[in-house]
């Protein structure tokens, strides 16, 4: 549990980018948790969403891409509501999704979704997944 | 009245009966829904980076069509479809030059959007058009003694910019049931997320989330759940079939579509109330009650 | 003609060191109207100060220019040294040839020369022009107005009227004390807060030189420092306070019951009340809001029997007019109300409460008697949730600020509540703790310790109703948790905001407020008990979120700017102001409209300006503004200025 932080972390591209992509800026969170403490999908999630900000400030990028957090949000926005500083965590979400999708990796690959699936949920759903989760 | 009425994709299948529901109980009220031609899939759900602008092309081009028809509004039914075009719009509406990047990259429409159309949702033009006080005036089945909870789920009321409604406390779905003769069921979960599109790959999440909605709900004592979007329909209706194999003790509950309860209000034929796309069986509860077979 | 001396200071190496000052010093002594000219190394220590004396006197002349360093720093100097042998000190000018010459154009000595000579010749020429002022001398009448009975008024009031002089207190309610008299203790002594205040505030209520008009609010005020005209409404309280005895039968007959706001809506009073049992006045008055003789012309059991016939239903508001030299705003705060909140449940939860409703429930002589039984079914909580920061500290949604002292009242809170419920448990969702004061952190660490209070590290997301539980979703930071809690009763620290209706008196006193309402204060750091209007001064908080030993503290020290006001019979103001010419002016008014002092008004008679002089600052702005030249700033007249720009110019 030992980390060396030099401005190499705090002005890391990974940090530039995720602004970048989401248009927030990560500074404003002062990681009060309101976000976490009314997140619907948390019992899921491995690292607290307040957390990623956290990791995201501290510059620790693989952490981050590699947790199972941001695929659980739903985008569901009852962070964005509630957050008092105005942080649009969706985005920010959204942001580390599509950098790790932009490398051309699928999280759920169309083809791997089972037939019976396909036929069952609604069309929405398949749209919304796709976007979500494939490159 | 006529209006330019957007569909979205899964109107047209899995939930037909709600939009059979709307199409005649709007015509009671006296708005014809017209259906845009060429519509095409709003682009759900709507993309959250700075540079995603090929994303937006679904939902504004559908705006396009709206303004062809020389309509200045448009109406739609779906949460989903409801969020994805109001934000688009907002989007192209306060960053002209994405407007202008739009514009090029759809270069094939004749016809330029500049961000004139308003997004509506139906309940909007039931609200403040028709007013709830004349839909009870027209109510010739009151719902009585059906205990109901709204359902709003996240798309309708979030983010608080585009929201319908209050996204802490909203009652346009407590009015509405109110004004058809329901009794209306309070219930914290109202506003709760039923975890979407997880429903695909993660369906224990799902069961999870729908599970804690509906004993909210149950808890509380209401008998039937009424929301306006299909997913949150699939969600909570089809996916019931897993709660009962994960929770034993679960009792399960119908789930509707609000303009199916309000056509069956309005003593519609109820054909186009469409009961039998529902998977939980409504119909024993309905009679129950004595609000089925009167027409 | 003119006898006028130049003195260019070296000020060491600063400006001797780029201009050459004796050449400087050479070239101005043959300047027309200058009679004698001089340089020296220190000018304003004390040999140069006499040097000036000397050959002011020896040389009778009748006007001096400094040439040095910048005004702020040395004018009153030399001003007062030419006073004191004799010479008008209007008539004594500096010429900035340091800040606006020398240390700009270290690198072009001649230049600077060239420059510094220019600078020198321009001021002479505005000297020449100068009349001989004297400074007004504005009386001050020596009686204050203190406006607010809370704890802040209270003080400021004793310490002027200890020292002699009248005090008036105006209280808006029907007795002082101010929230202080309803909190259960104070930290972080615990102490009784009605057993500290009311020895306060009886000395107030007898003292012989305040003048308490409780149920009262400022009407209007006009006038200016030393001088204010003080218009106050005594409300209708429908009972004659002179003869009322404070027998209280009138309460004990009266039928109707409603929710007392001094118990913050969690226990009932009469329509006719007094506010607590150590009031001051101890004087009832009637709601005739609610009162049934109002509402519907019945009852009068309180007329009926009361045997000094104080009941007078016809009674109407009343105004008087005080004159008083010095205002002092101590109107103090309220808490934003929790209905605001959505995610919290828009105050439609009777077991969530704010702040001050859990001082109520916790006074040991509140409505409860200190057992905090839950307001909706009267059961004792076996576990309390604290939440701190509920609208503070939160700029997308309410406040940005922090509310300072819901950090220590929680703490406090959640102490009483053990001491009263020994086997509950309660929790604290906090962000930071900012517990600075002397002796705080110390009792912050006592309560955590000895009664075992669980702080979690997160703000809570959302709070509802589920049976009679209240559940609360909050998170855990530190260990990166969702917790969720069923509670029996939830406390709010709401943020502290202004006194109601401030900011219509802030208006009536022509005081600057912040965008939240709270009173501005003249300098944030180095003049926090003044306000940029003359003779109005703050303390506590309605200045900003505060304790009680600050609004103390700054309440004395409001009193004590006031006691040096009244220290001197008349004050003196600078007569560098605006004069109009009243044989030009034709009264157009844009002096009137431009002046931020409200210091120039149009004479309704003549259609003339009128300069105040004890309100005019002196900027200038109005003789900018005259079209007709009829208003001008006392030595910056128009031609002053255009021959100090005739002598810039020459040289070019």
């Amino acid at each position: 549990m030992r980390t060396k932080i030099s401005i190499r972390n705090t002005r890391s591209k990974f940090l530039g980018k995720v602004e970048e992509l989401s248009g927030e800026s990560i500074y404003a969170c002062y990681q009060c948790g309101k976000c976490s403490a009314g997140c619907p999908s948390i019992s899921e999630m491995d690292i607290f969403p307040s957390e990623i900000i956290r990791l995201v400030q501290l510059g620790e990028e693989k952490e981050v891409l590699n947790s199972k957090t941001i695929w659980i949000c739903a985008s569901c926005f009852t962070c964005v509501t509630r957050c008092p500083k105005g942080v649009d965590l969706a985005k920010i979400m959204e942001s580390l999704r599509q950098i790790n999708l932009r490398k051309n990796v699928d999280y759920v690959s169309p083809l791997s979704i089972p037939k019976e699936i396909l036929s069952q949920v609604p069309q929405i759903a398949l749209v919304s997944s796709l976007r979500k989760f494939s490159a | 009245m006529k209006i330019s009425y957007f569909p979205g994709c899964t109107l047209k299948t899995m939930a037909k009966d709600f939009e059979d529901s709307a199409l005649a109980s709007a015509s009671c009220l006296g708005i014809e829904l017209v259906e845009l031609p060429r519509w095409n899939c709003c682009g759900t759900v709507y993309s959250l980076t700075s540079d995603d602008l090929i994303h937006q092309v679904a939902p504004i081009r559908n705006l396009i069509r709206v303004k062809e028809q020389e309509d200045n509004r448009v109406v739609t039914l779906c949460s989903m479809c409801y969020h994805t075009l109001k934000r688009a719009n907002k989007l192209v509406r306060e960053d002209r030059e994405k407007l202008d990047k739009l514009n090029n990259l759809m270069y094939r429409e004749d016809v330029k959007y500049d961000g004139e159309i308003e997004v509506l949702h139906l309940l909007e033009i039931l609200k403040n058009e028709v007013s709830f006080n004349q839909i009870a005036k027209k109510v010739k089945i009151p719902l009585k003694e059906l205990k109901a909870a709204p359902y709003y789920g996240c798309l309708l009321l979030r983010p608080p910019e585009i929201g319908l409604d209050d996204a802490e406390n909203p009652t346009i779905l407590k009015d509405f049931l109110e004004s058809i003769g329901a009794e209306v069921i309070d219930y914290p979960y109202q506003t709760e997320c039923c975890a979407s599109y997880h429903t695909v790959v993660n369906v224990d999440l799902v069961v999870e989330r729908a599970h804690d909605i509906l004993s909210s709900a149950i808890n509380q004592g209401a008998e039937a759940i009424v929301l306006s979007c299909p997913l949150c329909g699939f969600n909570l209706d089809n996916r019931q079939k897993e709660i009962k194999e994960k929770f034993s003790d679960f009792k399960g509950i119908p789930v509707f579509y609000f303009t199916q309860l309000l056509a069956l209000s309005l003593g519609l034929n109820e054909k186009v109330c469409g009961f039998e796309l529902n998977f939980v069986d409504p119909r024993p509860l309905l009679k129950s009650k004595h609000l089925t077979g009167r027409v | 003609m003119s006898r006028m001396g130049v003195f260019v200071c070296h000020c060491g190496l600063n400006i001797a060191g780029t201009v050459d000052v004796e050449k400087a010093a050479r070239l101005i002594s043959n300047y027309p109207g200058v009679i004698y000219a001089t340089d020296y190394v220190y000018m304003c220590s004390d040999p140069g100060q006499d040097m000036i004396k000397e050959v002011v006197k020896e040389k009778k002349l009748d006007g001096i220019v400094v040439a040095a360093c910048s005004p702020t720093m040395h004018e009153i100097t030399f001003r007062n040294t030419v006073a004191s042998v004799g010479l008008n000190p209007y008539r004594c000018e500096i010429a900035n040839i340091r800040e606006q010459c020398s240390w700009v154009h270290q690198d072009n000595k001649e230049i600077a020369t060239e420059k510094a000579v220019q600078i020198i010749e321009a001021t002479v020429e505005k000297l020449n022009l100068d009349k001989s002022l004297v400074p007004l001398s504005i009386p001050i009448t020596k009686k204050a107005l203190v406006i607010g009975g809370g704890i802040a008024g209270i003080q400021a009031s004793l310490d002027i009227a200890d020292s002699g002089y009248e005090v008036v207190l105006v209280e808006k309610n029907q007795s002082i004390g101010g929230h202080m008299l309803q909190l259960s203790e104070t930290f972080p002594t615990l102490d009784c807060p009605q057993c500290i205040a009311t020895p306060k505030m009886v000395q107030v209520g007898q003292h012989p030189k305040i003048k308490l008009l409780a149920y009262s609010e400022v009407e209007e005020v006009s006038g200016y420092v030393g001088n204010f005209k003080v218009k106050i409404r005594r409300k209708a309280s429908f009972i004659d306070w002179d003869k009322c005895t404070g027998c209280g039968l009138c309460i004990e007959k009266c039928p109707v019951k409603v929710l007392s706001e001094f118990d913050e809506f969690l226990a009932k009073r009469k329509a006719i009340y007094t506010l607590f049992p150590q009031a001051v006045p101890n004087k009832p008055v009637i709601d005739s809001n609610n009162c049934l003789y109002f509402t519907k012309g019945k009852c009068r059991a309180c007329e009926k029997n009361c045997s000094v016939e104080a009941i007078n239903f016809e009674q109407k508001d009343s105004f008087i007019e005080e004159d008083v030299g010095a205002i002092i705003v101590a109107t103090g705060y309220d808490l934003m109300d929790k209905a605001e909140i959505g995610e919290y449940g828009y105050g439609k939860y009777e077991d969530v409460i704010d702040g001050l409703q859990a001082e109520r429930v916790l006074a040991p002589a509140g409505p409860t008697n200190g057992i905090p039984y839950r307001p909706s079914d009267g059961k004792i909580p076996k576990e309390v949730v604290f939440i701190q920061c509920v609208g503070s500290r939160d700029p997308e949604h309410y406040y940005p600020y922090c509310s300072k002292v819901c950090c220590m009242y929680t703490v406090k809170q959640a102490m009483l509540y053990k001491h009263a419920v020994p086997d509950g448990q309660a929790y604290v969702f906090y962000m930071d703790i900012r517990c600075n004061g002397k002796g705080y952190e110390e009792f912050l660490q006592r309560g955590i310790e000895e009664d075992r209070i669980l702080y979690i590290r997160g703000r809570v997301s959302k709070i509802f109703k589920d049976g009679d539980k209240i559940e609360v979703w909050g998170a855990d930071t530190l260990t990166g948790r969702k917790i969720e809690i069923s509670a029996d009763m939830v406390v709010l620290a709401m943020a502290m905001v202004p006194s109601q209706g401030v900011k219509k008196l802030a208006e009536k006193l022509r005081l600057a407020t912040d965008e939240y309402g709270f009173l501005t204060e003249a300098h944030p750091k180095l003049r926090p008990v003044e306000s940029l209007t003359a003779g109005c001064f703050l303390a506590g908080a309605a200045q900003a979120p505060k304790d009680i030993p600050e609004a103390v503290a700054q309440a004395s020290g409001a009193a004590s700017k006031v006691l040096s006001l009244f220290s001197q019979d008349v004050f003196y103001h600078e007569p560098i102001i605006g004069s109009v010419d009243e044989e030009v002016c034709v009264g157009c008014g844009n002096c009137v409209n431009i002046c931020a002092y409200d210091a120039v008004e149009l004479d309704l008679a003549t259609k003339v300006a009128k300069v105040n002089p004890a309100l005019c600052e002196g900027c200038g702005a109005c003789s900018a503004a005259c079209p007709s030249g009829a208003m001008q700033q006392n030595n910056f007249s128009k031609r002053q200025i255009f021959e100090m720009v005739d002598a810039f110019a020459k040289g070019s």
